[in-house]
Order: structure tokens, then C-alpha cells, then sequence
């Protein structure tokens, strides 16, 4: 079957020639109509619209915005604040650079439209530190904005006022889960807050309320209020609604981004149609489909069960090309759609060495606080490390699957899901891999194989 | 500290985007990196002094971001990515080829002081892999070739200094 | 005393068993009602809550309900409400108790999560316990026999980082074998105020530091000791001094305020070894001041009171001085703040048989907010209560104290109050001065003043009121003897004797009694028993009181009689000083 066309809601303008991010350009192609036309409707309105719509948050949980927007504590009498996750750092994520860098009117008004919505008086854009530029862009772009009307004071001249600031992360990956961004925000060490207490809708930046979103969710916002809940349900499948950005990075012929409607892609069609198929003389061996804390597929393996097709439950018997590339199907086969990063590995990569080169990440990038983590996250990397470069032994493939088994589920944060779940699955997929690894050690690579670690 | 009078107005603007002081703290300390070119040993008084907290709670913050450093560093500032996706296309190459083309090691000033090389972790530009991040400017499909000519670049850029 | 409030009861299941426990009570604290042990590392009961060891993990569940009639689902196969268990262990610590609340402690999920946890813990712990000053004391030690795995799977190479780091002039800091449970780093910004230590770098490779050119040096620092789960933090002074195994613990009361810190000795066949805080929620939570903690230095002074004459010579050296100067205001007593509720009692006798005026002696300093009060005698209160004194002793200079900031190294201390002893000795009324364990000279007295008039002295150490006495009793320390000290709350708190005092030192309960006896020439009981029964029937805020009853965390007692009297001290860390009292301190 051929892949669909793509479908540009977000990306609209990324890459388009003549497109430039500045205010007049954006208000060129009708930008800030939809933040004129929401501000006089009742926020209740546009949260309903929200809610309708479906939308799942793009930073990757997949959590429903509008049952997040619900859970905002609005009797405290205490301000709301709305933070937009401007992190991107989960390996394999590459999709808001494009739309803040491109495309900042996008964001600030999805922004300023969710702020009005929520009764927000003050939002910041915590973007991580190794975008100087975008931070640049946003400044001025947000400066243009408040100079229109857009933000600020008295914004498209109603009684409602809101600002937006721009806050640099300094390179930690940790800044991008939302209590560990509150707590970077308020000057500190950016060490995950525990739930309880420390719900962001209760207890968030400076114990407030606090909204946290991805900068693509925002964006969907702007979308969803202009066409309605309702229409944005069309886009998409069922309980996966509108687009998805999938960012596809390694092996394969054509990286870069692609917008589908969610659910309406494979992933055999994505690499293969999309992205060009493997490079020259070469097989796609493993794909990691949201962001590296994902789990691993083994092209070649099966996935089965039941799933629900409209009312009814029908089998499925999938490859892992025919996967749908949306949270659901996603999820049921035991791994993520996540922040939509796919990185694809083909027949020149040991897995060990791959392994071994997310270990080091998610070591380096553990804030430390809490011992699962912190000591598992090290003891994997220096193992998988050890294999590499020092003496690999048959019985290391268990010593990683049990060490990585004492992490999930027991931390402060989902970076102990994060660091753990490549281990795991990893040793699942592979672990014959790893087993014969002191062998294949003491052979020669296969052509064009890269150091990984 | 030494600080342009430009780098104080804004730290004092700064300082008023929150309702609580201690936010401003990496906002200052990217302030006072980009002026003086590193964080000097003052640092943590002089901020914990202006934003009413103690030296402890600014070193705690300088030693947990890597972007912030406490030592100087060569004139440009070279910043491979480390990760799987550049690495799968050859980032480990990328990385070496500017470490030869330098007479350096990752992590150390190169001789002459004109370059620090970091290697580092994701840069969020995976879909143009191997990235290389030159002061504020990303570089993309950085293989070896491309890290030659960005190092005569730099070269040549010193020469005429 | 007023009755706190009923708090709202939340009936909770652990591990089978059903317990009422107050509302906002944590896991942690629930189970130790029914003695269920969580393990912990990073939880303390008057630290904020920061949920990082992980050790404390347990399984919990709520009972299930009905969607639609919100009733309680009971399980059709045990008749019981059936429970809908959490997949994921949860913190002890972080929960709170909710009605209903199932917990299960030794499920294997918990168990696993546990070695889980100490096993991670172990990997990039140092090899040092045979070494370690902690040993005995060492939660990881403990927890390992208790909750580890115990056979270690790491070949790696550990992380190397400082050891030995001189944080302060009392603190010792091995960072190899912190276990990043931020303890200390709360208390010394939450509780000393003194916000100097925190952690450098990241994830495993995390260090606490203190911030390079200041020191961990405030006067509670040692209490980040006692609370380091490990070996980490360890007292410069006690470390590699004693097994702690070996060491015998009574309860004592520091003596340096009127706060009235609790404390434990820490002694060895008659030898003190150091002094803990002991935790008491009403007075000093769980800490106390590091300068409290040197006072056992002083048993061991080479100054150090011992008679050579027998007792009972002394005694009637004393008779025969009392008799030659009968007449009514020839003696003076000069009692103590710093002797105990019975002692103080005594003194009150004796000088009733003298028929001699008493007077005590003020010692004022900057309080420091938490466990360092204005006035620096133990037990003015017990004066108050037991008669010996009407009004409180005056303060020995007037100039006015500067406001104290919590954890200050306190300021000198002004000694006083005997200014109508001095006036009486110059006008040639006074002959004869009997000083309770008080240095005259310290006091305001001058050398001429005591040259005129013969002193006797009850004491622990040599001072020039020793040296200018006519007849010396060497009597006992807190540490040597058993007693009871009022603290400011109007708490009455008991110190038991640790070790044995000195030979040729007496009790000075005996001394006290004996010299009632012969002014009286009554027989006196010297035993805390029999002058309990005395005491209860005396004094009116005793009445019902006998010293057994005492519990270890004190009583308090009524107030109402001293409301009005001027008291020096400010606001401590379970005190607050009364409209009408003038707080110098604050
Ligand atoms: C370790 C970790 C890293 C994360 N990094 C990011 C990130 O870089 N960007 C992001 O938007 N969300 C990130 N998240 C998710 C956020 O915690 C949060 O769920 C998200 O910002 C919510 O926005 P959304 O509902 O719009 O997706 C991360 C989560 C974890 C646990
Ligand atoms: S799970 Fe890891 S990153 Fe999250 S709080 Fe714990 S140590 Fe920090
Ligand atoms: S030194 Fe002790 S109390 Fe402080 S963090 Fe380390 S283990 Fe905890
Ligand atoms: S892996 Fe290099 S930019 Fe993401
Ligand atoms: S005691 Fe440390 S997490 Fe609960």
C-alpha cells in the first residue's frame, strides 16, 4: 500500500521558500486571527474544545491536554502559570527547533491562546540551552508580538493581560520532565519533584498551579480552537488525533521530518517509502519509533493479539512494518510513540555498542537524586562500556537485564522508565547479540560500521 | 567582578522577568559566561549576593549544568554531538578529525588556546547527523570532510585576528 | 497543662493488621505503632521530605468501589473488602495514611525493591567498614544484614571521590561513602539556618561539598552527624575513639540553658565518651548544640574538687561556723540556677535553718533562636517552684543584648545578681557565705568582699572561691548524680547518673542534707525518694508528683504563679516567651 500524503498542520511553513519568522509574515498568512477571535469567547469554550479534540500532549507521555487543562487547581486563588517545554532533549527529537526557530509566531500565539484559556498571567518558554538562537528568535518574536497587541498588556485590546519570558536551560536532559523544568525555572538543580505532593496543576512552579506543555501540543492548541474539537477529531484515527511530526534520524535514505495524520501510516511506510529504504547494500535490523528511552524493534519480529477496530475486537499479526504509527498501536506492542523520534539502525550495528552508547547518555544525564537510578543508570553504562572496550563475558547479557529489571517503577521520575526500558529491551531483542558479543568482538566489523561509544 | 555595564542592565532586566529572585540564576549565569567567557571563582558571592541566596545554592546550580564552566576556554567553542544518531553516522570520526585538526583532546583547551572541543549529548538536529554545534552555530551532515573545512575556516579566521 | 486536640483518627491496614493512626501521619510513622520496621535512609521526622533513597518502598492498595454505588466490592472468596493493589511500589515516607489505606511490607515486590536498593547502594560503596567509625551505628550496615542481597555482582571500578574533607573545625567528611540521602544538607539550611553544604556535579557522580572558603562551623553542626545514616559525616573528636558497642547510654539533660536540651551519655567503665541529643518533640525535637556536647570535658578536669578531710570533719568544721554566727542575717546562701530542683530544695532548708537570706546567681547570654536560651542556668525555674528564690536573680550588667540570629556562636555570658549580697558583706551584716557550686568573684564579688567574710563552698571544680573558702565540699557533676532541672517551659526533666563521681567527691544532696541536719539539728533525707515525699507535700506545683513519675520526656507543671515575672529568654524552638516577659534576646 503507498503511503499517504503528508499532512501539514504544524509544519505548514517549516522549509517553505519566502517564509521568514517574523510578525509580518506570520500575520501575512492570517496569523493571530484565531488569538483575536478566542479572546472574546469564554475560556470554558476553548478548554471544551480542548477536551474535544482528543488531543494527547506531544512531549511524550501522550497524556490528554484537555484532561490536564482539567486538573488545574483554580480554587487556590493562587496565579496559574503555563510553562511551554521547549526542552527538546530526548534523543532522536528534532521537531520544535524546526517550529521555534521557523515558526515562533505559531508557538507564542498557541500559547497566548492557551494562556487566555486557562487564565494565565504569566508564561515562560523554558528552551533548552543548546539553542541560543532560537532563544533569540523567540525573544524578538515575543517583543514583536507584545508590540501588537498579541502580548502583554491588554492583549488584542481586552481587560486580559499575559507575558511571556523566555528562560535558557545550560544542557541538562533532565530539564525536559516537567517537575525537573519547575524546579531549573526556580534557579536550582533541576532534580524531579515527587507526586505526590508535587502535581505541576497544584503545586508547580513556585508551589502554584502550573500548566506544562510541549511546544508541538501548543501549537495543535491554536489549531483545535480554530477549526473545533470536533474537526480535529477527523484528523487522525480514533483516540490518536491530528498529526504526528515523526523526526527520523540514522540509517536511513532520507532522514529529516515528516507530518502524517496519526494512525495513518505504518512504519514499514515511513522508512521505506518516506524516508527512501536503508542505505545502499544495506538491511534495517532495529528501529526505536519515540526517542531513545523507547523500546527497541527487531525488524523481523511478530507482534500479535486483539485489537479494537471501531466497536469490534480484531486480530492483528504485524511485522514491525505494518505497525500505525500512533500512541495505541504503538503502546500494544510493548513500546512508545513518544516524543515521535524514530531512529532506525541497519545491518552494520552491533547492538551491544549501540546499547552502550545510550547507557552513556542516560548516565550522564540521571540528576543523581534518587538511588535507583542513579547507581543503575552508571552500573549499566559501565558495563555495557567494559563490554566495548574491556572484557565482555557470557554472563553480562543477564547482570544488564537484572540490574535494568531494579530500576523501572521505583524512582522519582520517568527517567528511571527512560534509562531502563533500552537495557531491557535491548537484552530481550538481542540478548543472542550480546551472548555472542566476546565473539564478534574479535572479528572484524562489518563495512561502514561507525565507533559508537 | 568585572562585568560590561550592558551585562549588568541586563542581569538587573533580568531579574525582573520572576516573581522570585532565585530564578534568575541561570539567566545571570549565562549572562556572566557570555561576558566574561567563563564562570570566575567570584561568581557564586557575587550572584548569591545580588539575588539574596547563599554562594552554595549557585554552586550547586553551575556544577549540575554542563553548559556552564568554571574554567576558560579556548576562543571557539566546538561542541560535537555524541549521541546515537550522529554517532551512527560517524560522530566518533566527526569528533577525532577536529581533535587532530587541532592537536587536542575533548574536554581541553588545544594548544594556543583556539579551540575547546566538548563532545556532547543530543543536540535535537538528529535528522542532519553527524551535528556540530561552533559557538551559537549549528553545523549539520558534519562528516569528516565537512570537519576539515569547518577547521581551515576557524584557522583561517584566527590568522587574520 | 492544656489538652491538645483530639487529631482526626484514619484507620489503615498494615501488613494484616488494622491501626487507628492520626490524619497526615506517613507510612514510615504508621508502621512503627504497630512496630512494623520501613526501612529508610533519606526520611527524618523534622526534615522536609525529599523521597530519594527509595529504600523505604512498600506495597499499597486501597479498597475497591463499586463505580456506580461507590460501596465498598467485597471479595466473594474471603468475605473481606476486596483491595485494588498498586502495581508500583510507593514511598513510606511521601505517603500519607487515607482511610482504608492497605500496606504490605514483606511482599516480595518489597522485597525485591529493597535489595534493588541496596544493592545500588553497595556498588560504589567504599570497603571501609572494618575501618569506619560508623560501624554499629551504620544504617547500611544494618539494612544490608536486614534487607541486601548479600553477595555483591559489580566488577566495575567504584567511584572514586574525596576522603577525609575537614568540613568544619568539629565535622569529618568521607564522600565515598555518602549516599546522597541529603540529611545533612536540610538540616543545616532548615534547622541551623546555616545553609552551606550542598551537592557538586551529577547523577552518580554527585558530591556534598561545603562551599569552598566557608566551614560546616555552626554551633549544631554535629548534629548532621547524628543524623548521616553512615558513615559519611563522622565527629572529628569521637571518631576512632570508642566502638560504639561498647558504650553504655543514660539519659541526661544539657545543662547549658534553660531550654534543657535531652541528651544520652555515651560512657565506658566510668569514662564519658560523648553526649547525643535524645529526642523529645516538645523540646528539642532531635538535636542539640555542639557546645552543649563538650560539657562531659569537664568531669575529667584536672581542677577537679576532692577532699582530703572526711566528710563528716568537714561537716562539723561547718556546725561549728554556723553556731558561732546564729544570728538572724549572718549567713548568706548563695543557691544556684544550675543545682537541681532537689538540691534546690535542700538549699532552701538550710537556709531556713541559718535563718540566712538566699540569693542566686543570673547567668544571661544572646539566645540563638533554636536551642541556645537567654538564660544560661539549667533550672531558675526550680528555684521559683521549690521557694528558694521569690523573684528572679537580676541581671549581672545592664547593657542591652543585640538581636541573635539563629546558630550565632553565642555571645559572652553576663554573670550576676548578687549586688544586695555585696552591699550586706560591705555593710558588715553578712559573716558568713555559703556558695552552692557558684564563684562568688565570677558573680560580681570582689576579692576584699570575700576577704571579709568566711565562705563555704559546695563545688565540682577549683575557682577563687575554692580558693578563698574556709571550708570546701567537693561535690558531683550532672553526669555523676541523679536529679531533676525546670526548664523554661516549666517542664520538669530528670538526668540520671552515668558514671561515678570522683573519690573524695560527695552528692550534693548528702553535703546539702547533712549541713541541714546539723543547722537543724534534725535528721535530713539526702535520698531522692524520701525528699520527694517532702517535696510533694511542700510545694504546691508538685503536689502530685513523685520523682518516679516523672516521665523520660519531662512533665510540665503549672505556671500560672510566675506568669508575671519578667524572664530573660526569647523565642526558642518549642518556647515562646509570654507577652509579659521582657526578652532581652529578641
Ligand atoms: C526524562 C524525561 C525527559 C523529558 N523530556 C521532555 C522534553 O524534552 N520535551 C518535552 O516536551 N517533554 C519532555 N518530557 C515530558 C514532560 O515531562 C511532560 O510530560 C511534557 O512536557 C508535557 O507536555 P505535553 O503534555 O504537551 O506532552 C520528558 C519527560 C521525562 C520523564
Ligand atoms: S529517576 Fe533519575 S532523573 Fe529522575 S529523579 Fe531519580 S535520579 Fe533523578
Ligand atoms: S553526608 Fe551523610 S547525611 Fe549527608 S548526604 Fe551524605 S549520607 Fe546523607
Ligand atoms: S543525536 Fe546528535 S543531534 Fe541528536
Ligand atoms: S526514606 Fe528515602 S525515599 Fe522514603
Amino acid at each position: 500500500m503507498a503511503a499517504p500524503a503528508q499532512r501539514r498542520i504544524i509544519f505548514q511553513h517549516i522549509d517553505e521558500p519566502g517564509y521568514s519568522n517574523d510578525l509580518a509574515c506570520y500575520v501575512r498568512n492570517g496569523g493571530y486571527e484565531v488569538l483575536k477571535k478566542s479572546v472574546t469567547r469564554p475560556p470554558a469554550e476553548l478548554i471544551d474544545e480542548v477536551k474535544k479534540s482528543g488531543l494527547r500532549g506531544r512531549g511524550g507521555a501522550g497524556f490528554p491536554c484537555g484532561v490536564k487543562w482539567g486538573l488545574v487547581d483554580r480554587k487556590s486563588g493562587k496565579p496559574i502559570y503555563l510553562i511551554v517545554n521547549a526542552d527538546e532533549s530526548e534523543p532522536g527529537t528534532f521537531k520544535d527547533r524546526y517550529i521555534m526557530h521557523q515558526d515562533p509566531h505559531q508557538l507564542i500565539e498557541g500559547t497566548m491562546i492557551s494562556c487566555f484559556a486557562n487564565n494565565v498571567k504569566q508564561a515562560y518558554i523554558y528552551i533548552r540551552g543548546e539553542m541560543p538562537h532560537g532563544a533569540r528568535i523567540l525573544e524578538r518574536a515575543i517583543a514583536e508580538a507584545r508590540a501588537a497587541g498579541f502580548v502583554g498588556k491588554n492583549i488584542c485590546g481586552t481587560t486580559y493581560s499575559c507575558d511571556i519570558f523566555v528562560h535558557r536551560g545550560a544542557g541538562a536532559y533532565i530539564c525536559g520532565e516537567e517537575t525537573g523544568l519547575i524546579e531549573s525555572l526556580e534557579g536550582k538543580r533541576a532534580n524531579p519533584r515527587i507526586k505526590p505532593p508535587y502535581f505541576p496543576a497544584v503545586l508547580g512552579l513556585y508551589q502554584c498551579p502550573t500548566i506544562v506543555n510541549n511546544v508541538e501540543t501548543l501549537c495543535h492548541v491554536k489549531y483545535i480552537v480554530e477549526h473545533g474539537g470536533d474537526a480535529f477529531t477527523k484528523v487522525g484515527t480514533p483516540n490518536n488525533t491530528g498529526t504526528r511530526i515523526f523526526c527520523v534520524s540514522g540509517h536511513v535514505q532520507r532522514p529529516g521530518y515528516y507530518e502524517f495524520e496519526a494512525g495513518k501510516i505504518t512504519m514499514g511506510q515511513l522508512l521505506y517509502e518516506v524516508c527512501g529504504g536503508p542505505l545502499p547494500g544495506r538491511t534495517f535490523k532495529a528501529v526505536i519509533p519515540g526517542g531513545s528511552s523507547a523500546k527497541i524493534l527487531r525488524f523481523g519480529e511478530r507482534f500479535k493479539g486483539k485489537r479494537k477496530v471501531g466497536a469490534e475486537m480484531v486480530d492483528y499479526d504485524w511485522g514491525v512494518e505494518d505497525v500505525p504509527m500512533d500512541f495505541d498501536s504503538l503502546g500494544m506492542i510493548g513500546t512508545m510513540g513518544g516524543s515521535g523520534g524514530v531512529i532506525v539502525m541497519d545491518d552494520t550495528v552491533n547492538m551491544v555498542e549501540a546499547l552502550a552508547n545510550i547507557n552513556a547518555f542516560y548516565s550522564h544525564e540521571s540528576c543523581g537524586q534518587c538511588t535507583p537510578c542513579r547507581e543503575g543508570s552508571l552500573w549499566m553504562k559501565k558495563i555495557t562500556t567494559r563490554m566495548v572496550h574491556g572484557q565482555a563475558r557470557n554472563e553480562d547479557a543477564a547482570l544488564l537485564k537484572s540490574v535494568a529489571d531494579q530500576i523501572p517503577g521505583r524512582t522519582i521520575c520517568a527517567f528511571g522508565e527512560a534509562c531502563s526500558w533500552p537495557t531491557q529491551s535491548f537484552i530481550a531483542k538481542f540478548g543472542d547479540e550480546f551472548k555472542q558479543y566476546p565473539e564478534t568482538k574479535k572479528a572484524a566489523k562489518p563495512v561502514g560500521a561507525h565507533e559508537l561509544v | 567582578m568585572n562585568l560590561k555595564p550592558a551585562t549588568l542592565h541586563s542581569i538587573d532586566e533580568v531579574i525582573t522577568h520572576y516573581p522570585v529572585k532565585r530564578s534568575a540564576t541561570l539567566p545571570l549565569l549565562h549572562l556572566i559566561q557570555e561576558d566574561v567567557g567563563y564562570l570566575p571563582p567570584e561568581t557564586c558571592e557575587w550572584v548569591a549576593a545580588k539575588l539574596e541566596l547563599q554562594p552554595i545554592n549557585v554552586l550547586e546550580v553551575i556544577t549540575f549544568y554542563p553548559m556552564f564552566r568554571q574554567k576558560p576556554i579556548g576562543r571557539r567553542h566546538i561542541k560535537v554531538c555524541r549521541t546515537l544518531s550522529c554517532a551512527l553516522l560517524g560522530g566518533y570520526k566527526t569528533c577525532e578529525q577536529f581533535e587532530k585538526e587541532f592537536n587536542t583532546h575533548r574536554g581541553e583547551v588545544s594548544p594556543g588556546g583556539e579551540v575547546t572541543i566538548d563532545f556532547v549529548e543530543c543536540l535535537a538536529s538528529c535528522g542532519t547527523a553527524p551535528v556540530v554545534l561552533i559557538d551559537d552555530d549549528l553545523h549539520e551532515k558534519v562528516d569528516c570532510a565537512k570537519a576539515k573545512q569547518l577547521s581551515d575556516q576557524i584557522k583561517a579566521e584566527a590568522k587574520k585576528r | 497543662m492544656i489538652a491538645p486536640p483530639k487529631p482526626d483518627l484514619v484507620t489503615v491496614n498494615i501488613d494484616g493488621r488494622e491501626i487507628a493512626v492520626p490524619k497526615g501521619t506517613n507510612v514510615i510513622e504508621a508502621a512503627r505503632l504497630v512496630n512494623v520496621d520501613v526501612p529508610h535512609y533519606c526520611y527524618h521526622p523534622k526534615l522536609t521530605i525529599v523521597g530519594n533513597c527509595r529504600m523505604c518502598l512498600i506495597e499499597m492498595g486501597m479498597p475497591a468501589v463499586d463505580p456506580a454505588t461507590k460501596a465498598p466490592i467485597i471479595d466473594p472468596v474471603t468475605g473481606k473488602p476486596k483491595i485494588n493493589w498498586i502495581p508500583r511500589p510507593q514511598i513510606g515516607c511521601g505517603t500519607n495514611v487515607s482511610p482504608g489505606l492497605h500496606v504490605k511490607t514483606t511482599s516480595p515486590m518489597v522485597k525485591d525493591a529493597r535489595e534493588g536498593v541496596m544493592e545500588f547502594l553497595l556498588i560504589n560503596h567504599p570497603l571501609d567498614c572494618p575501618i569506619c567509625d560508623q560501624a554499629g551505628e551504620c544504617k547500611l550496615q544494618e539494612q544490608s544484614t536486614g534487607y541486601g542481597r548479600g553477595y555483591s555482582r559489580f566488577v566495575e571500578q567504584k567511584n572514586v571521590k574525596p576522603k577525609r574533607t575537614q568540613l568544619g573545625p568539629r565535622v569529618t567528611l568521607d564522600d565515598e561513602r555518602c549516599i546522597l540521602c541529603s540529611r545533612c544538607i536540610r538540616f543545616s539550611k532548615e534547622i541551623a539556618k546555616d545553609d552551606v553544604l550542598g551537592f557538586v556535579d551529577r547523577g552518580s557522580y554527585s558530591t556534598l561539598t561545603c562551599f569552598p572558603g566557608k566551614q560546616l562551623a555552626n554551633n549544631y553542626s554535629l548534629n548532621t552527624v547524628d543524623i548521616c545514616p553512615v558513615g559519611a559525616l563522622t565527629s572529628t573528636d569521637f571518631r576512632f575513639k570508642m566502638r560504639v558497642w561498647f558504650l553504655k547510654q543514660t539519659n541526661s539533660i544539657d545543662t547549658e540553658t534553660s531550654v534543657g536540651a535531652n541528651t544520652v551519655v555515651w560512657s565506658r567503665e566510668g569514662q564519658i565518651y560523648r553526649l547525643t541529643p535524645r529526642r523529645n518533640d516538645d523540646v528539642n525535637d532531635t538535636w542539640m548544640p555542639d557546645s552543649g556536647r563538650e560539657l562531659f570535658k569537664a568531669v575529667m578536669a584536672a581542677d577537679r574538687l576532692v577532699a582530703t578531710t572526711h566528710l563528716d570533719a568537714l561537716v562539723a568544721q561547718a556546725a561549728e561556723l554556723f553556731k558561732m554566727n546564729a544570728s538572724a542575717g549572718a549567713i548568706a546562701v548563695v543557691g544556684s540556677g544550675r543545682s537541681s530542683v532537689e538540691e534546690q530544695f535542700l538549699t532552701k532548708k538550710l537556709a531556713a535553718a541559718l535563718k540566712a537570706s538566699t540569693q542566686l546567681v543570673s547567668r544571661v547570654g544572646q539566645g540563638d533562636q533554636l536551642l541556645i536560651s537567654a538564660d544560661r542556668n539549667p533550672n531558675v525555674r526550680g528555684a521559683l517552684v521549690t521557694g528558694l528564690i521569690s523573684k528572679l536573680p537580676k541581671v549581672g550588667d545592664a547593657t542591652p543584648l543585640s538581636r541573635s540570629t539563629k546558630g550565632a556562636v553565642a555571645a559572652p555570658i553576663r554573670t550576676g545578681g548578687l549586688t544586695d549580697l555585696a552591699a550586706s558583706i560591705d555593710a558588715g551584716k553578712v559573716k558568713v557565705v555559703v556558695s552552692i557550686g557558684e564563684d562568688l568573684i565570677a558573680a560580681g564579688l570582689t576579692a576584699a568582699q570575700l576577704a571579709n567574710v568566711s565562705v563555704v563552698y559546695l563545688g565540682t571544680h577549683a575557682n577563687a572561691t575554692s580558693a578563698a573558702a574556709k571550708i570546701v565540699f567537693p561535690t558531683l557533676s550532672v553526669f555523676e548524680k541523679n536529679g531533676t532541672f525546670v526548664n523554661q517551659q516549666f517542664r520538669l526533666q530528670k538526668f540520671a547518673k552515668a558514671v561515678p563521681g570522683p573519690q573524695g567527691a560527695t552528692d550534693d544532696l548528702i553535703v546539702l542534707a547533712k549541713l541541714t541536719a546539723a543547722a537543724s539539728s534534725a535528721p535530713m533525707a539526702s535520698d531522692l525518694g524520701s525528699l520527694w515525699t517532702l517535696i510533694s507535700a511542700e510545694v504546691p506545683a508538685f503536689a502530685m508528683t513523685s520523682y518516679a513519675q516523672v516521665p523520660e520526656t519531662g512533665l510540665l507543671i503549672d505556671a500560672t504563679p510566675f506568669a508575671a515575672l519578667p524572664f530573660v529568654e526569647g523565642e526558642t524552638l518549642h518556647f515562646k516567651p509570654a507577652a509579659a516577659a521582657v526578652a532581652l534576646d529578641s
